[in-house]
């Protein structure tokens, strides 16, 4: 956690341990364009990379990952983690699409909500780990989900407010890219200025020491899970808007991009440190990493092995964890 | 005093584990339409098997206090690896296997190293290596396919009687010594095989006694003068091991290979389940392979039941989650039994 005490001028250029993952995924931020921009300056002589136009349209298809990580991150936060992402994202759509009307977006996020309280009561109250109580939540949904659309992409179609929230502009600003941004502002002002920001984070330091300074630790849990659960239903909601229906397995795609940029952007995995400004950039960093790629036309595979050698390196140059020596 | 009660309660995980099995399957059999036979078994055998090892490898770093998550994606490379090199002569497809157990082995290396000297925790360090062996198996199979010897994809997926007949030893299969054991599927035999002459020499070796030890407390291993970063390593490589184990055998089972990205998350996701089942505990230090061996019947049963009873194929993926749920709360009876809050929060 950070303390608010005015630091001494003298700290100004030494880089906190807190913020050294958030200045190195930048730098590496601007690495990755100036190699997309070269790759296109010399195949196409155009530097589509810098065209505000380009990284706008980037961004608002990274919104749909930058919300599913703002939840990831809370509950990450905690030491633990949510693995029914993927049919929690797709519930959202499914449901938001059936139900259609002006309810399509309440419910969206109620399914969501409900199956992130689903998770909270588990872990918190049946002491299940996360890791496979929320998998099997996952297994769940993902019956239900079939159940209920047969297995096949449902017909319904995505209502119009939900379209214009996933690919409108206002004033040549996606209108995704402020609902990422305003989901952005509540989750930083959650994790900085509330009370219970700051008992997630003593949580996830050491949730004894937590319950002992008389946090109500079983109710951070639940409400961080809940709030993770409801940000994924937000995040179907608008990727079905965007694909204009819901359709099968459409949350695979985000769930180790989810983690992986919560862990890039300096959150540890086992919880109690991380920032949010780290989660904005690694959500960043993979969606142009994605888009560098795709522009240079790389296979799946060598897309893959580069994927996972870069978060390999970037933990290696700042992730290490102690050697336990007692 | 009374040595076989404690030794009871403290496998009490495990034979519940093979308990619910044995009913689960016997209840399969009563209600197969003709009943149990020799051909359901092989069947059966052929199923699990790939699953029992991915499991296994899964339970070794859980039981050292990690996760691994690439568990899947190494089945699925030496898939791939093992789909270019199992044919040709006898001496060719027996280097194509040692290569492709090296292979799977060299993968479990390659985490464990990540993870003692670059010390990046185990989940999300097997995460991005599990990505990279992804690829690699995309590189070598960018499309399914493959080319296995017929013959020991035949005698390696059957009974031993024809191992026997294909390869021409014991009278090919008919002679009288041979007749008691014949029947047996070659899949339970390898699952036996494995489990009593990698798993339970490991288990008892001093390397695998720290792999607990690190499990239970990695301060207080370190501080009794084991050898942690070699347990780590070697916890690994058996993993990747076991894993690759799995690979060749569905490269047998399919005859060809598949870098197929679902299917691999699917048999890490059921690997983590299958441990659970089989009671061991995430956070480490108590468990057994054997008890994931059966943690995957368990699971391989349910999906058996499901097929004979006819149920809407619809209904069967909400079934089989609920019953997934079901398995792993049955962990929270310990609150129950907690008689001071603060034991909770290990």
């Amino acid at each position: 956690m950070t303390t608010s005490a005015p630091e001494p001028a003298t700290s100004r250029l030494k880089i906190s341990e807190d913020n050294k993952p958030i200045v190195m995924s930048a730098g590496f931020i601007v690495v990755i364009l100036a190699v997309g921009t070269m790759y296109t300056l010399y195949t196409q002589g155009t530097a589509t990379l810098l065209s505000p136009e380009y990284l706008l349209q980037q961004l608002q298809v990274g919104a749909f990952l930058g919300i599913v990580a703002a939840g990831m991150m809370l509950v990450i936060l905690l030491g633990h983690i949510d693995l029914s992402i993927p049919w929690t994202i797709a519930a959202g759509a499914m449901m938001a699409t059936t139900v259609g009307g002006p309810m399509a977006i309440p419910v969206g996020l109620g399914v969501g909500l409900l199956v992130g309280l689903v998770n909270g009561l588990g872990v918190a109250y049946l002491r299940i780990p996360s890791m496979i109580f929320t998998l099997g939540v996952n297994a769940v949904m993902r019956g239900l989900m079939v159940a209920h659309t047969g297995g096949f992409a449902p017909q319904t179609a995505a209502t119009d407010l939900m379209q214009y929230l996933a690919v409108g502009k206002i004033l040549g600003i996606p209108v995704a890219l402020l609902v990422w941004a305003v989901v952005s502002m509540g989750v930083m002002l959650l994790l900085q200025r509330t009370a219970v920001g700051k008992s997630i984070y003593a949580i996830g330091n050491k949730e004894a020491a937590a319950y002992l300074a008389g946090v109500p630790t079983k109710w951070v849990i639940v409400s961080a899970f809940c709030l993770c659960g409801m940000l994924a239903g937000l995040s179907g909601t608008l990727l079905a808007g965007y694909s204009t229906k819901a359709y099968q397995g459409m949350g695979d795609a985000y769930l180790l991009p989810a983690i992986a940029a919560v862990v890039i952007g300096g959150t540890h995995i086992l919880g109690g440190r991380g920032r949010y400004l780290g989660t904005l950039i690694g959500v960043i960093l993979i969606v142009l990493l994605n888009s560098v790629l795709s522009i240079m036309q790389m296979p799946e595979s060598g897309r893959q092995i580069i994927y996972g050698t870069v978060i390999i390196v970037m933990l290696l140059v700042y992730g290490r964890g102690r050697k336990v020596t007692s | 005093m009374n040595d076989l009660r404690v030794r009871l309660s403290q496998n009490a995980a495990l034979l519940t584990a093979i308990v619910v099995f044995i009913l689960f399957y016997v209840f399969y059999n009563m209600n197969h339409p003709r009943g149990f036979s020799v051909a359901v078994l092989i069947q059966n055998s052929n199923e699990v098997f790939t699953l029992a090892m991915v499991a296994m490898a899964q339970t070794v770093p859980v039981l050292m206090g990690g996760l691994d998550l690439s568990v899947g994606a190494i089945m699925t490379l030496v898939n791939t690896i093992a789909s270019h090199l199992l044919n040709g002569s006898p001496m060719q497809i027996a280097f194509g296997m040692v290569v492709s157990l090296a292979a799977g082995a060299a993968c479990g290396f390659v985490n464990g190293c990540i993870v003692v000297y670059g010390r990046i925790q185990p989940i999300i360090a097997t995460l991005a290596t599990g990505a990279i062996f992804l690829g690699l198996a995309l590189f070598l199979r960018p499309s399914p396919g493959g080319n296995v010897d017929d013959d020991l994809s035949w005698a390696a997926t059957n009974d031993l009687y024809e191992i026997a007949a294909t390869y021409g030893f014991a009278q090919n299969g008919e002679a009288g010594w041979f007749q008691p054991i014949s029947w047996i599927p070659v899949p339970l035999l390898l699952l036996v095989l494995v489990a009593v002459l990698v798993w339970l020499p490991f288990a008892r070796s001093v390397t695998g006694r720290t792999v607990y030890a690190v499990g239970s407390g990695e301060g207080a291993a370190y501080m009794s003068g084991l050898s942690i970063d070699r347990a780590k390593i070697a916890a690994f490589t058996l993993g990747g091991f076991f894993a690759g184990i799995g690979g060749l055998y569905l490269t047998l089972q399919t005859s060809s290979g598949n870098a197929d990205i679902p299917q691999a998350g699917a048999y890490t996701l059921n690997s983590i389940a299958a441990v659970v089942i089989g009671g061991t505990s995430l956070l480490g230090g108590v468990g057994t392979a054997i008890g994931s061996i059966f943690g995957a019947l368990i699971l391989r049963t349910i999906s058996f039941n499901f097929r004979i009873f006819e149920i809407d194929p619809l209904m069967q993926p909400l079934f089989e989650g609920t019953v997934l749920l079901a398995a792993v709360s049955l962990g929270a009876f310990r609150v129950l039994r907690v008689k001071n809050t603060l034991e909770l929060f290990r």
